[in-house]
């Protein structure tokens, strides 16, 4: 096919004019009965054969092709009285208000009109919006008495949604209507943004309707055998009915009155035929009580033309279910369930090299896995395998350039999909790994891209159909190529919960295994390698320690050195001294001091992930993630991991302190308070008095909070030492696995200030909180301070302030999730198609450059060192230690 | 009757602000070169208002092509390029 670029110099929307639509129909509609007894549609009627094909082996009455490619054509109906487009009803009204009764004129002098015309010219030079400046002429002409032009004096019109207009308790007729748009000069229609070649204002009343061909409403035959007409073509009955009527009872010289009635009930069909859900307008119904879709409706909002069948499409070839984890499956592949293997085809060419193989599948057939679904013809006609009788007569005719749809099998790439997709990482390549059940299965280190848990999370799967889509998804979008995230330059795809306290755990100073755990322990996470020698021999028994099975999965030659999550941020950092462990050293891929935690591998933060990815390569960090997730997991499953209230246990003593710190707060918010009503509180700069009391009082008590939290961690550490058991929420939170300080402090020691936009509470009564307070009021307790831990739990008072909080925190996320949507889509319409150069630029589709050095810097940040383009330090130590050696 | 205030603002040099980056005209020779490497015509370059305050200040036409040189967070320093374009 060749393809002549052509480019789109603009769009022109203008109005129908009755000539118009007179000359683009071919029937006019005058009867509103469709088919005769024999079921053959009637000349003149809606479904009138003039008007299009929709039944297969007819021809067109009008054009003579058949159904595919007759576009259809239009009809039109010829309406007794004039009626007001809805759609245009509120446009009428500002035009009416602006114009002379009797003249037709604008209601401003001639230089007035000029002035906004030289205007208007401008605007439209310049390609600014026209709106602003006709909707200020709108409003000058519209104060206006009399015209300047007639001198004619000017009644108030009213306008009564949705299409009447009254004029000094007169109502306006559309014909009346009609009459003063016609008036309207040219000139003065142009001042008012019409551009009168394609749209005069008096078009706005209609005197003709076009009626749409039957393509775009076809009948359905139900299987009774009953023919069931499009929601259009009831309401043009509806229409043509009226109008027929009102033709009959003008002809026959009815009473004015009839007439009006009939002409407001053609106004009402021919409103809610262009928008059925018109405010004020009760909206016509189907006889089952269902609201019509008319015209509007087609179009408009999510389930309209624009946003389900333009903007986004349905596709084939494509699977969703519910996702379950699996840490035995590689991060690149996915778990599919053989019932979606045998729904889901890739299609293969047969060649003589592959015929034998291929025949296999077409045997096994739909039912049995692996079969195919379909073969195709080099004609491509294709025969459906579960409708072919004889297999072997089928096998026989099977020759190269033939096509099989075989089943999904193992190893095929898919892409999959979680939404809301909004970045790159919501659309990755998997190989595929078919398994029983019915969900599909993922390693966990690829739910931080996704954003995906378990708690009912549905994904969607693609099985990619040609060889150039194959290769792009496999070298660009799979998963290991993903691990490192364009929007921060480090790793996205990593450790979390278990893989980070399991790893925590099992490298932690004295924890050792003998040679028989350590030989399970490898061959669980698949790792091939020699032990090395023991750490220790104990009453002759071979111990290894954890941090020794854990360097068997980093690269051999690997150094290293970063501070762990668990690092105290000490004044002077003893370094490798660290009593803590929390300085990792890892010299020769021997992981020599510090314990692995978030900062490892974990997804966000890992700096030992990081290095792997950039000096090693994807296929050593996917290798490395895979065995890690093996490895540790099995190491935490075997050990036991878990959390329970007990956790949150806090020794008398540490109660004690808490609850001292506390009513020192409170008695330190007492003497501010007092400070402030004997006028001696200092004020702080840029503040008012009565601020500065507000954020001393807060400070002090999340200074209060602050402390009761490090109080009860440090009792915590210390009963874990005492009863040498570890609190695993604290090792959770402190690994970086799950949970943060405040967490624990919030449970165990208080909640603390509850807030509403960031100020203590102060909505409710006047001059107080609730009844329960006097007026006036501002202690600690009164404004939505929570003494209280979530554990010993909160009076009802505190529960009532903690209420008010988590409420704006639910409605914030509500609103910002609304509200990112959109900025987000507004942006990709923007963006999408902008593309870097092969030097450098980014340019748009017209060529034009947006950037001349994408990102000034022309760097690709998942290739920095966490966004920076050099890191000297880390280069520096990195030879220093090459030096050494 | 009221008296109206009269504020007098000293002339400032737009150009020598912190945020206004520096902006140069291109000779001929150099504009033909841009767009010869950037294998695009004059249309396709990013645009300037000919009454922008710095257009105007070095005195640049409509058509001219002017160099921008930025400071930039992510490269220090950073070219950019824009015609000069009446309303
Ligand atoms: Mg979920
Ligand atoms: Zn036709
Ligand atoms: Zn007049
Ligand atoms: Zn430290």
């Amino acid at each position: 096919m060749r393809i002549i670029p052509k480019k789109v110099e603009g769009i022109k929307f203008g109005l129908l004019s009755p000539e118009m639509i007179r000359k683009m129909s071919e029937v006019k509609i005058v009867t509103a009965d469709t088919y005769d007894e024999d079921g053959y549609p009637i000349e003149g009627g809606l479904m009138d054969p003039r008007l299009g094909v929709v039944d297969p082996g007819l021809r067109c009455k009008t054009c003579g092709s058949r159904v595919g490619d007759c576009p259809g054509h239009f009809g039109r109906i010829e309406l007794a009285r004039p009626v007001i487009h809805v759609g245009y009803a509120k446009l009428i009204n500002k035009i009416l208000r602006s114009i002379c009764r009797a003249c037709g004129r604008i209601l401003l002098p001639e230089e007035k009109i000029e002035a906004y015309r030289q205007e208007l010219r401008r605007a439209k030079r310049i390609g600014k919006s026209e709106e602003p400046i006709v909707e200020d002429l709108f409003k000058a002409a519209r104060v206006v008495k009399k015209c300047p032009h007639c001198g004619e004096e000017q009644l108030d019109i009213k306008f009564e949604k949705p299409t009447t207009f009254i004029e000094d308790k007169q109502r306006l007729s559309p014909i009346d209507v009609r009459e003063r748009l016609e008036r309207i000069t040219d000139t003065d229609a142009e001042v008012m943004g019409f551009d009168v070649a394609v749209a005069r204002p008096e078009w706005m009343v209609l005197t003709v309707l076009p009626v749409p061909p039957v393509t775009v409403r076809p009948s359905i035959t139900l299987e009774s055998g009953e023919r069931s007409e499009d929601d259009l073509t009831h309401k043009l009955v509806d229409i043509i009915r009226i109008n027929q009527r009102l033709e009959e009872n003008i002809e026959a010289g009815a009473p004015q009155l009839i007439i009006e009635d009939l002409w407001e009930l053609l106004q009402y069909h021919v409103t809610t035929y262009f928008n059925n859900e018109v405010a004020g307008v009760p909206p016509a119904r189907h006889r089952s009580g269902r609201p019509l879709k008319t015209l509007a409706q087609r179009l408009k909002g999510k389930e309209g033309r624009f946003r389900s069948n333009l903007s986004g499409k349905r596709v084939n070839y494509s699977a969703r279910t519910v996702i379950s984890p699996d840490p035995n499956l590689s991060i690149n592949e996915v778990g599919v369930p053989e019932l979606i293997a045998r729904e889901l085809t890739i299609p293969v060419i047969v060649t003589p090299m592959n015929i034998e193989h291929v025949k296999k599948f077409v045997r096994n057939g739909p039912r049995k896995y692996p079969g195919a679904n379909y073969v195709e013809r080099p004609d491509g006609a294709r025969l459906s395998l579960a409708r072919v009788k004889n297999i072997d007569e089928l096998l026989e005719k099977l020759e190269p350039g033939w096509k099989v749809h075989r089943h999904l099998i193992d190893g095929d790439i898919v892409l999959f999909n979680r939404q809301p997709s909004l970045h790159r990482m919501s659309i990755m390549a998997h190989e595929v790994r078919v398994l029983p059940y019915k969900t599909f299965r993922l390693n966990l280190c690829v739910c931080p891209p996704y954003n995906a848990d378990f708690d009912g999370d549905e994904m969607n799967l693609h099985a990619i159909q040609g060889q150039e889509a194959r290769a792009e998804a496999r070298v660009l979008m799979r998963v290991q190529e993903q691990i490192l995230s364009p929007r921060f330059g480090g790793p996205i795809i990593g450790g979390i919960h278990d893989h980070i306290s399991g790893a925590y755990l099992f490298t932690q100073p004295g924890v050792r295994f003998t040679r028989e755990q350590a030989f399970h322990l490898l061959y669980a996470s698949g790792i091939a390698k020699p032990l090395p020698e023991p750490a220790y021999v104990e009453d002759g028994r071979e111990y290894y320690t954890g941090k020794q099975i854990f360097s068997l999965l980093l690269p051999e030659d690997l150094d290293l050195t970063y501070r762990a999550k668990v690092c105290r941020k000490c004044e002077v950092c003893k370094e490798e001294a660290c009593e803590y462990d929390a300085y990792v050293v890892i010299r020769n891929g021997r992981l020599e001091k510090g314990v692995m935690d978030e900062k490892s591998f974990g997804a966000f933060a890992g700096e030992l992930l990081d290095r792997i990815v950039k000096d090693y390569g994807t296929d050593k960090a996917r290798e490395f993630l895979d065995s890690v997730t093996k490895l540790v997991i099995n190491f935490i499953t075997w050990r036991g991991f878990s959390t329970g209230i007990d956790d949150e246990d806090l020794p008398r003593e540490a109660r004690e302190r808490i609850a001292e710190i506390l009513e020192e707060a409170d008695r330190k918010v007492m003497e501010l308070i007092r400070a402030y009503n004997e006028n001696i509180l200092e004020q702080l700069p840029g503040r008012t008095l009565e601020e500065t009391l507000e954020m001393r009082i807060m400070q002090v008590l999340s200074e209060a909070r602050d402390k009761t939290g490090e109080i009860a961690n440090e009792y915590l550490e210390r009963e874990e030492r005492r009863r040498k058991h570890e609190n695993s929420a604290r090792i959770m939170a402190v690994s970086g696995a799950r949970g943060s300080l405040l967490n624990l402090t919030q449970m165990a020691a208080c909640v603390g200030q509850q807030a509403v936009r960031g100020e203590r509470i102060k909505r409710g009564y006047s001059g107080r909180t609730l009844p329960h307070f006097k007026v006036g009021d501002i202690s600690a307790s009164a404004k939505g301070f929570v003494r209280s831990s979530y554990k010993q739990g909160l009076s009802p008072l505190e529960f009532f302030f903690h209420n008010m909080g988590g409420r704006e925190g639910l409605v914030d996320t509500a609103v910002r999730t609304s509200q990112s949507g959109y900025m987000q889509r507004r942006l990709i319409n923007a963006l999408q198609d902008l593309k870097v150069e092969y030097d450098s630029t980014v340019r748009d589709t017209r060529g034009v450059i947006v950037e001349f050095r994408h990102g000034e810097d022309g760097a690709d940040p998942s290739r920095t060192d966490w966004g920076q383009m050099v890191n000297v330090k880390k280069i520096v130590q990195r030879y220093a230690r090459k030096e050494a050696a | 009757m009221r008296l109206r205030k009269v504020v007098r603002l000293r002339r400032v040099d737009i150009s020598k602000h912190e945020l206004v980056p520096k902006h140069e005209v291109l000779s001929e020779e150099e504009a033909r070169r841009l767009l010869e490497e950037l294998n695009i015509s004059r249309g396709q370059l990013p645009k300037i208002l000919k009454n922008d305050p710095m257009v105007q200040k070095i005195k640049a036409k409509v058509g001219d092509i002017i160099k921008i040189t930025r400071k930039s967070k992510t490269a220090g320093e950073s070219v950019y390029y824009r015609v000069v374009v009446g309303e």
